[in-house]
């Protein structure tokens, strides 16, 4: 199935993150009253609008992880706001002002699909249960009908034919195999806004593609977000409309996919996109040289500014990843 | 649905594959198969007793094990045995009593002079034709003894160790997803049972109580299932906590409740099971201490015959009255060490890394 | 040039309670001193066994039915536990998957490595493998000062440059390296590629670098194999298989493989998985994934074999037919 990446992005947010911290608390020793503090996400900003892919990239321990996680609550956020687009209201409401009714249609409309094919399926449950289990935690639809739609999502991940799947339990199918069944359980209740949390780093290199274009036909289809975590820029610029360079806790750079591989600004970006390698035996790649010239000239023209915006929606950030970005 | 049902068979075939899978990996463990053989021996003794005495190969009022009875008496020599060695007739001191004497010092139950002849009860009786371990002290078989034995033995055993495994996964898992203060109570509660000894604190409970089977069952069970095991399966609880099908069911808004039930509690079960194996051989030991040293209210165990033999003095005869004590002596220990071996075979088999590959 | 190894119809089994893995297949190939020689290949493929069985390594159920192996004029096939022990870290020195992971946690580093040479030449002085660890770590950008650390004080990067360390001290002929920076960021990853490529340019190493990443394998090797299913599919120089892939899984490797340069051409995808290796394979083991197979590659009972479809460039006997596209 070949299809083109980018799709046409529309104008709604879906999705607004201010500020957003997450500390972690670790006790430095026996009997030391000093707690450690380790800023895994340190003050990110970022939107993502109806129907678009965000791709946030960044090598490991960078945040990139903590953030889905807390954008989910899954691990709630130190703090910073979180405000996502109610569709029964058509405003923005912050998760943190959200009475239980509200904490459900945010769940309904907010899901993850994680790393390892092996460990996100319960391996007791049969591939019917894993996959009927959102509609019965919600409570949507009949008994009868919910078998239907299970069926009925199994097709269209390519699991065909869907009975064969159904009474199967998770080691008895494929890495690749779990990983559509892990996308079918995540759209099966249609949910606007989906992180991904690096879905194809464990699967073989030659059927990545193909679940990357399932996801993104079905986007296409159901009119779906995704916030799409990966350390490989390379599968980010196949999946993304928009990327964020994530180093330290912090989002260094944020721009539209093309823009940022032809035109990064920030030191960091310009290393990582030069350290990358290409598959191509007869490209000569340059290796950066990090010089933080052009960086400082635009900081000086926007001193009170923490993300300058540099044009067609192309962010940088500023003097606080300076201080961080240190030689390994 | 003519596809469904052809899948359910599919699915069978495939749960049947895995079945055999598992039980040849189960094979490869030398140690596994040999308790599993130890294991099944006991049990068809279990189950045999039951069906001779149905069947009517043997007859109840000689072979049942507490109130069977078989009369057996023999002419005896009464003798007075001399105070040094070796004089003319006997060599050494255990040369006296003779086979067909007695000493007229042990003489309790009747009257005789030196030299006159008495006929005298032959139990214990050594094993003969009739009776292949021979007969107790009462005339009872000592073969259909060590068979209720051993019903009493996977009774309690199995009784006990299921109870004390449904309390230890419970608790084990409720510590490890709440956390907290229930964690950190579980844990100390658990720390408590670990520092208290077993058996004196089961000395003093048969002290209050007359402990039949079913409350040692109780007690045993409980005892053990509040105890360590509390920890491990905490620790295992917290693995699976962690996992990302728990994540993804947490981010559905799956409840608490549902979670650890439908989620966690069955991915903590396979070390259950193997706790559970473990657990058995505690409970078997435990109850033949305790009925060695008198302390249980129960019919018939290995562990009360014993007692018996103790109790009437035949363990000082030294290996003279062996069909008193071995038996029962070494069908405790294979009983335990089988059960123990297939919990170490079961462990290569949940263990992916314990296999020879 | 002389070959410091040939590899001969190398054939290596597992013994299994399911039956018999065949995961090496009559594999050749051979390796120029000097020269860096990639295996490129995804899971099951076979890479790692045939590393492992270069040095007889393998896992204690893996046994090689056929083939030779020669280093250096030395057949390895047969060697003897002893003499085979000379020659690893001596003459073939690897550098495993993981391996940073594998130091000891207990003793420093530089202890380690002295250990190994200790092992290997044990003539040499305290003051002299001294002197050795700090030019070996000059050469892969380490301070000498990380001699003293534990393995838990070092990052990935530091760990991983003081396997390569490790592998360098015995002065080997030839390295494997089994996906060195599998693991690690791909800065980081950047910095060791470059190390490794400095210092075998410096020593004259001959290399073999395994890898799943078609990427770091086009950058890193002058001429590369491509196995599947415990075969190798194709072999030539590593412009000339990117350039002109003759297998299809080769093609389907190439096309599947996103770029960060270069126009966002369309990516192609395969279905399926590699077959069991517990099963014998009749014919091409790809044909039930290949995306143009032709009636004859669906005939199982095809004879498959290498033949020449290029210069020093060879690919398995019905994909070099193949006319389909």
């Amino acid at each position: 199935m070949l299809t083109n990446a980018v799709r046409n992005v529309p104008v709604n947010n879906l999705i607004e993150v201010r500020n957003l911290v997450k500390h972690f608390e670790v006790s430095s020793g026996l009997f030391s009253r000093n707690k450690k503090v380790i800023k895994a996400v340190d003050g990110v900003d970022f939107d993502i609008k109806a129907g678009e892919t965000l791709g946030l990239v960044g090598q490991s321990g960078c945040g990139k992880t903590t953030t889905a996680r807390s954008l989910c609550l899954l691990d709630p956020k130190t703090s910073g706001t979180v405000k996502f687009f109610n569709p029964d209201s058509q405003k923005m409401d912050s998760i943190d002002e959200l009475d239980d009714d509200g904490i459900r249609v945010f769940r309904r409309n907010m899901q993850m699909i994680f790393q390892d094919p092996y460990e996100s399926l319960n391996p007791r449950w049969t591939i019917k249960d894993i996959i009927k289990e959102p509609l019965d935690i919600h409570n949507i639809g009949a008994l009868n009908d919910r078998e239907e739609a299970v069926v009925e999502i199994l097709r269209t991940v390519g699991l065909t034919p869907p009975e064969n799947y159904l009474s199967r339990y998770p080691h008895e199918i494929s890495g690749g195999q779990r990983q559509r069944v892990s996308i079918a359980r995540t759209l099966i209740m249609k949910p606007k806004f989906v992180i991904c949390d690096e879905p194809t780093s464990m699967l073989d290199v030659s059927i990545r593609i193909s679940i990357m274009d399932l996801m993104l036909n079905l986007a296409k289809d159901l009119d779906v977000s995704y916030l799409y975590i990966t350390h490989d820029l390379a599968v980010a610029r196949y999946m993304c409309n928009r990327i964020a360079v994530m180093f330290n806790g912090k989002i260094v750079e944020i721009a539209d996919t093309e823009d940022l591989l032809q035109n990064p600004i920030h030191p960091y970006t310009k290393r990582l996109i030069s350290s990358i390698p290409i598959p191509d035996p007869s490209y000569k790649r340059e290796r950066y040289q990090i010089n933080y010239d052009e960086l400082d000239k635009i900081i000086s023209k926007n001193p009170d500014k923490k993300m300058i915006d540099i044009g067609n929606e192309h962010f940088v950030a500023t003097h606080d990843t300076k201080e961080y970005f240190i030689e390994s | 649905m003519n596809n469904l049902e052809n899948e359910k068979e599919i699915a069978k075939s495939i749960r049947k594959a895995a079945i055999l899978k598992n039980w040849k990996l189960f094979k490869q463990s030398r140690l596994g198969m040999v308790g599993l053989y130890i294991v099944a021996f006991f049990f068809i003794l279990t189950i045999l007793q039951p069906i001779l005495f149905i069947t009517g190969i043997w007859d109840e009022g000689t072979y049942h094990p507490v109130v069977g009875y078989v009369d057996q008496t023999q002419d005896f020599l009464i003798v007075e045995c001399p105070k040094e060695f070796p004089t003319e007739k006997y060599e050494k001191r255990s040369d006296c009593p003779g086979r067909k004497e007695v000493n007229i010092k042990t003489l309790f139950y009747a009257d005789g002079e030196v030299g006159e002849t008495i006929q005298l009860n032959l139990q214990p009786a050594p094993p003969s034709r009739d009776h292949i371990l021979g007969t107790d002290s009462l005339g009872r078989d000592v073969f259909s003894q060590i068979m209720e034995g051993s019903q009493v033995a996977f009774l309690l055993g199995i009784l006990s160790a299921t109870l004390g495994v449904g309390i230890s996964t419970i608790l084990g898992t409720i510590a490890a997803f709440f956390g907290g203060r229930i964690d950190a109570y579980l844990m100390r509660q658990s720390d408590l049972v670990l520092m208290l000894p077993t058996l004196p604190l089961l000395f003093i409970i048969s002290a209050f109580a007359e402990l039949k089977i079913w409350h040692l069952a109780v007690v045993l069970g409980t005892i053990g299932g509040l105890g360590g095991s509390v920890i491990t399966i905490k620790s295992q609880a917290l693995q699976v906590k962690v996992k990302p099908f728990v994540d993804s069911a947490r981010i559905t808004g799956g409840s608490q409740m549902k979670i650890l039930f439908s989620h966690v509690l069955p991915n903590v079960a396979p070390l259950a099971l193997l706790f559970m194996v473990f657990s058995v051989t505690g409970a078997i030991a435990s109850e033949s201490v305790l009925s060695f040293l008198g302390l249980l209210n129960i019919e018939m165990s290995w562990g009360l015959m014993i007692y018996l033999a103790q109790v009437e003095g035949y363990i000082f005869s030294g290996l003279k009255y062996w069909w008193l004590i071995l038996p029962a002596g070494l069908s405790v220990t294979f009983l335990t060490g089988g059960f123990y071996l297939v919990g170490r075979g079961l462990d290569e088999v949940f263990n992916p890394r314990l296999r020879k590959r | 040039m002389s070959n410091i190894l040939e590899v001969k119809n190398l054939t290596m089994h597992y013994e299994t309670i399911d039956g018999d893995v065949d995961a090496v297949k009559n594999v050749s190939f051979n390796v120029k001193a000097g020269e860096s020689f990639g295996i490129v290949g995804e899971s099951g493929c076979g890479k790692t066994s045939v590393a492992m069985s270069l040095l007889q390594l393998q896992a204690e159920n893996g046994k090689i039915s056929n083939g030779s192996i020669l280093f250096d004029g030395l057949e390895l096939v047969g060697m003897s536990e002893n003499d085979l022990r000379k020659v690893r870290w001596d003459g073939i020195s690897i550098v495993f998957q993981g391996a940073m992971n594998a130091w000891n946690p207990v003793v420093k580093i530089g202890e380690q490595i002295r250990e190994a040479m200790r092992e290997h030449s044990p003539e040499s002085s305290k003051s002299q493998n001294t002197l050795k660890i700090n030019e070996l770590f000059t050469m892969v950008g380490l301070d000498s000062s990380v001699a003293d650390r534990f393995p838990h004080e070092l990052s990935g990067g530091m760990k991983q440059r003081a396997i390569i360390a490790l592998a360098l001290s015995c002065d080997p002929k030839l390295v494997i390296a089994d996906e060195p920076t599998t693991a690690l960021d791909v800065v980081i990853q950047d910095q060791i590629l470059n190390e490794i490529k400095k210092v075998q340019e410096l020593l004259g190493l001959s290399l073999i670098y395994i890898s799943h990443d078609i990427a770091v394998i086009a950058e890193m090797t002058d001429k590369i194999a491509v196995m599947y299913a415990g075969s190798i599919v194709e072999i030539g120089p590593t412009e000339q298989v990117f350039k002109f892939p003759k297998h299809s899984y080769t093609r389907s490797l190439l096309d599947s493989t996103p770029s960060i340069r270069g126009e966002k051409k369309k990516l192609r995808s395969l279905e399926g998985e590699p077959p069991s290796l517990i099963n014998k394979i009749d014919g091409c083991s790809f044909s039930p994934r290949c995306p143009t197979p032709t009636n004859g590659c669906k005939n199982q009972s095809i004879e498959m074999g290498l033949v020449k479809v290029g210069n020093d460039h060879y690919a398995d006997k019905c994909c070099s037919e193949c006319t389909s596209e």
